[in-house]
Order: structure tokens, then C-alpha cells, then sequence
């Protein structure tokens, strides 16, 4: 067994959190894909898996984690300037 | 593998796995003459606190009610229970409850005995001496699981606490509640976000009226307060270390308690009432919830720790797990589950959750914890008025 860059919590999860930095253009392997680092992804911080489209969730231990509000393409780094909370979103527009 | 663990059989079909005599001050003014009596008698442990006089409504519930479930916790034997004379929360108060448990117990006022402290202090000294004889003679035999309180905790996180160590804890509290044991999640502020899983998880719908019920009071009497704790979370800090949102940040800490039914809620420093995962309504302060816990009857609490936490219990043994390879290394000696083998080995969390089981399990027969070896005894028990609700400003 090797030294993990990230972890992925479930197989559902779009996203993956990172247990080192990612440097911009480093490639990782997920399953049999490859998939190229788009930005610089501090220690502790998301990256993206698949597209994610505007409005659609964002999946981390199999549940929803938020919203992304702008287009978010595979390998970007996922935080609060692209996602917003599922969770306040609803309470407000109760 | 055998499910059974070395406990010692308690009165009331109670399992300790410590054989502890405890020196309970009633008020803070006697602390010294209960730590004294510690000091001289080995076997013995003290708790002193700051509280106990002038304590009124919630705080005096709060106050009478931990102490009490401190000294009657399974891992007790028995207790002496050491008063002024003046306190509103007094020996016999403290006393009475340890006698309905059945448990050994002796209580006197420090202003009933002749010669002041210095007597005082032999007197308890000449108990403490003669009940930890009694507790010596009691011997360790085989238990099941659905003897043992399980408390979950977790303190200074960091953001992969919520990835590697709490998963892993999560693994342990699932085989405690399949083996029929108890397990009990505290800290209800650290549950905002995740209300609607929980509350699935709820095995009826009163149940799931429980869980809403306090978490939808404290966001409104925060909010009267002029504080928006949906707003504030997560904090700047825990942005900084990689948590986009509120849910996310409570997703790592609900981790603890696994994928089990939720069979009730509990109010601070209560029993559970049955079996199976509870939840239990305190504010998230670790020793404060640690001591909740213990004061509920958990016999052993496992803490999850990032940034690294020394805490310990004075009645309950605490097992320190983290999954920060920094932390693991320069506090070594405070951590006995390094689960940051899930990032530097490429180890599963079921592999960590292996581990963590066998340590359960070792500690349950008797294994010091590192919190125990250094002596963490601390507790801090929740103030909703605090001295006085009056301030100039």
C-alpha cells in the first residue's frame, strides 16, 4: 500500500479531498481514469471528479454538500467561490 | 473473535471496566480537602469543579444532576462525597443518589466535623482507606457488549478528522450497537446541516420530533441574541482548511455515529433509556461534553483529535484517535489510534476501524489509555446562567 494524494468518502461522490497539495497540471489516477489537476488544490480541499454543471449538488460521503454555482469541469478545485450550501439555500427559501 | 470484554459487576446490572473510589466535593470550597484526601490514598481519584453554590433553575439541575452521574458511572465502586455545610448543592444531596444506585458511600460536612479541614481531611483519608480495600477485593469476569456505553466525542478537528478518524469511529459505534451495547453522540451544534439525515435516521416519528425540536430552539434563541450560528459556520478556519459548508462540516462530525437507527435523544448528563445509538443535546465543548457523557454512564469514550488534544475523564477512560500524520508524530504521546496510516499506507478505514476496535476492547479489560497514563482528569460541566445573568454592559 502506497501514500494517498485523496480520498474519496463514497462511490457516489463527485468530488475528491485532497491529504497533500495538488499542483496545478499534476495528474492522478482514479479507477482506471486519469484526470489532470486544473488549479493548485491546498491539503484538506476538493477537487472535482466529474462536470459538474451550474445548480447541480455536489456529493461527498454520498450526500449532498451544496450547489455549484458556476460550470465546474473535472479536476477544478471545489470551495466556497464555486459552491454555496444546499442546506441554507432551502432553510431561506422556506 | 470473542465479544466479550473484563468488566466488574456493579450493583443494578452495571459493568465498570475501572474500579475506581471517588472523592466528590459538593462545592468548589472543599476542592482542596477532596484533592488531600486523593493524594494520600492511592486507587482513589478526586473531581474537584468550580460550582455548587448559588446555582439556580437549569444550572442546578445541570450541577446535581453530573455529579451525581460522575460518582454512580459503572466504573465507580464507591464514593465519599465531601460538603461545606452552607452550599445549596449539598453532600446529602450528592450522597442520597449514590446510595440509590446502590453503590458504597460516605458524605459529611467539613463545618459538622471538629477541628476543621485538617480533621476533615483524615476523615476522609481513614473512608477512602477502607473503601478502596473493599474495591481491591472485587475481581474482573467476562461481559458482553450490551454491558458497555460507548461516548463519542471529538475535538480540535482539523479538516481530514472528518475523512479518516471519525469514519473510523463510526465503523466501532455500528459493531458496538449490532453486539446490543449503547453508543451516544453529543455536541447537537455540530449536528446543524445534517438535521434531515438524522432524521430519517429516527427509528419513529417522536423520535425524529426530538431531534428537530432542540436544534429548531437553539437556532432561535441564538438569533434573538443577534447570532446567525447558520451563518457563522463553517468558520473561517475550517474554510481555510478545505470545508465549503456548513453540511460538509457536519457530515464529518454525524461520521461518529456510523449508519445506526436513531433510537432517542438525551438531555445533558442523562441516561439513555435503552439501547442502540442516542443522541445526546450539549453545545460541543469537549470536556464539557466528555463529562456529559460520563455523567450519563458511558463507561469509555472514544475522541477523535486533528490538531491533537490531550483531555482525558476522571471516572471514564479516554481513547485519543487522529488521522493527521503531523499530529500522530509530534504528539505521540497523546494518541493511541494513529489512523493517519489511512493517508501515509493507503490503509482503509475499516482497517483503522480494526484497530481501533482491539484498543476498545484492551482498554475495556483494564489497558491504560495514554489520558490515563498522564492523568487528564479534568471535567467542566454546562452553565446556561453562569455566575449571575447581570452585566453592566
Amino acid at each position: 500500500m502506497e501514500k494517498q494524494s485523496f480520498l474519496i468518502m463514497n462511490s457516489n461522490d463527485n468530488c475528491a479531498t485532497t491529504v497533500t497539495e495538488l499542483g496545478q497540471g499534476k495528474e492522478v489516477k482514479i479507477g482506471d481514469k486519469f484526470l489532470k489537476i486544473n488549479q493548485e488544490i491546498p491539503y484538506g480541499h476538493k477537487f472535482a471528479t466529474i462536470e459538474i454543471k451550474k445548480g447541480e449538488k455536489i456529493i461527498k460521503y454520498g450526500q449532498i454538500i451544496g450547489l455549484a454555482v458556476e460550470d465546474i469541469k473535472m479536476g477544478d478545485w471545489i470551495h466556497t467561490h464555486n459552491i454555496k450550501s444546499y442546506y441554507l439555500e432551502r432553510i431561506n427559501n422556506e | 473473535m470473542s465479544e466479550e470484554f473484563m468488566g466488574y459487576e456493579r450493583p443494578k446490572k452495571q459493568v465498570g471496566i475501572r474500579n475506581k473510589v471517588v472523592i466528590l466535593p459538593s462545592v468548589v470550597c472543599v476542592n482542596h480537602v477532596s484533592t488531600q484526601i486523593a493524594r494520600r490514598v492511592e486507587g482513589t481519584v478526586a473531581i474537584p469543579h468550580p460550582l455548587g453554590c448559588g446555582q439556580f433553575g437549569p444550572d442546578f439541575s445541570y450541577t446535581s444532576r453530573t455529579l451525581s452521574g460522575l460518582a454512580t458511572n459503572p466504573n465507580v465502586h464507591g464514593v465519599i462525597v465531601i460538603g461545606l455545610g452552607c452550599e445549596n448543592i449539598t453532600s446529602k444531596l450528592l450522597g442520597r443518589s449514590v446510595k440509590r444506585a446502590k453503590k458504597p458511600v460516605e458524605f459529611f460536612d467539613v463545618q459538622d466535623v471538629k477541628g476543621g479541614t485538617v480533621e476533615a481531611i483524615e476523615k476522609g483519608v481513614k473512608f477512602a482507606k477502607s473503601m478502596v480495600t473493599e474495591a481491591n477485593e472485587l475481581k474482573r469476569e467476562p461481559f458482553d457488549f450490551s454491558n458497555l456505553i460507548l461516548g463519542l466525542e471529538c475535538g480540535a478537528s482539523d479538516s481530514i478528522s472528518g475523512i479518516t478518524a471519525n469514519p473510523a469511529v463510526g465503523v466501532v459505534s455500528d459493531k458496538i450497537v449490532e453486539l446490543g451495547g449503547t453508543s451516544i453522540l453529543p455536541e447537537f451544534t455540530e449536528w446543524i446541516g445534517t438535521e434531515h439525515l438524522l432524521i430519517d435516521r429516527a427509528i419513529n416519528k417522536n423520535i425524529a420530533d426530538k431531534i428537530k425540536k432542540p436544534l429548531r430552539l437553539f437556532l432561535e434563541n441564538t438569533m434573538k441574541l443577534g447570532i446567525d450560528f447558520r451563518g457563522i459556520q463553517p468558520t473561517p478556519g475550517n474554510i481555510e482548511g478545505g470545508l465549503s459548508t456548513i453540511e460538509e462540516k457536519s457530515l464529518g462530525t454525524i461520521a461518529k455515529a456510523g449508519k445506526s437507527p436513531i433510537e432517542g435523544v438525551i438531555d445533558y448528563s442523562d441516561k439513555p433509556k435503552g439501547k442502540g445509538l442516542w443522541l445526546m443535546i450539549e453545545p460541543g465543548l469537549d470536556v464539557e461534553s466528555m463529562t456529559g457523557l460520563a455523567a450519563a454512564g458511558a463507561q469509555v469514550i472514544i475522541m477523535t483529535t486533528g490538531r491533537g488534544s490531550p483531555v482525558g475523564n476522571p471516572v471514564s477512560p479516554v481513547i485519543k484517535i487522529c488521522g493527521n500524520p503531523k499530529t500522530c508524530d509530534w504528539m505521540k504521546c497523546n494518541i493511541d489510534i494513529d489512523a493517519s496510516e489511512i493517508i501515509t499506507e493507503g490503509r482503509t478505514i475499516q482497517n483503522v476501524a480494526d484497530d481501533l476496535w482491539k484498543k476498545l476492547v484492551s482498554t475495556c479489560n483494564g489497558e491504560l489509555t495514554q489520558a490515563e497514563i498522564l492523568g487528564f482528569e479534568d471535567i467542566a460541566i454546562w452553565r446556561v446562567l453562569g455566575t449571575f445573568p447581570f452585566s453592566l454592559k
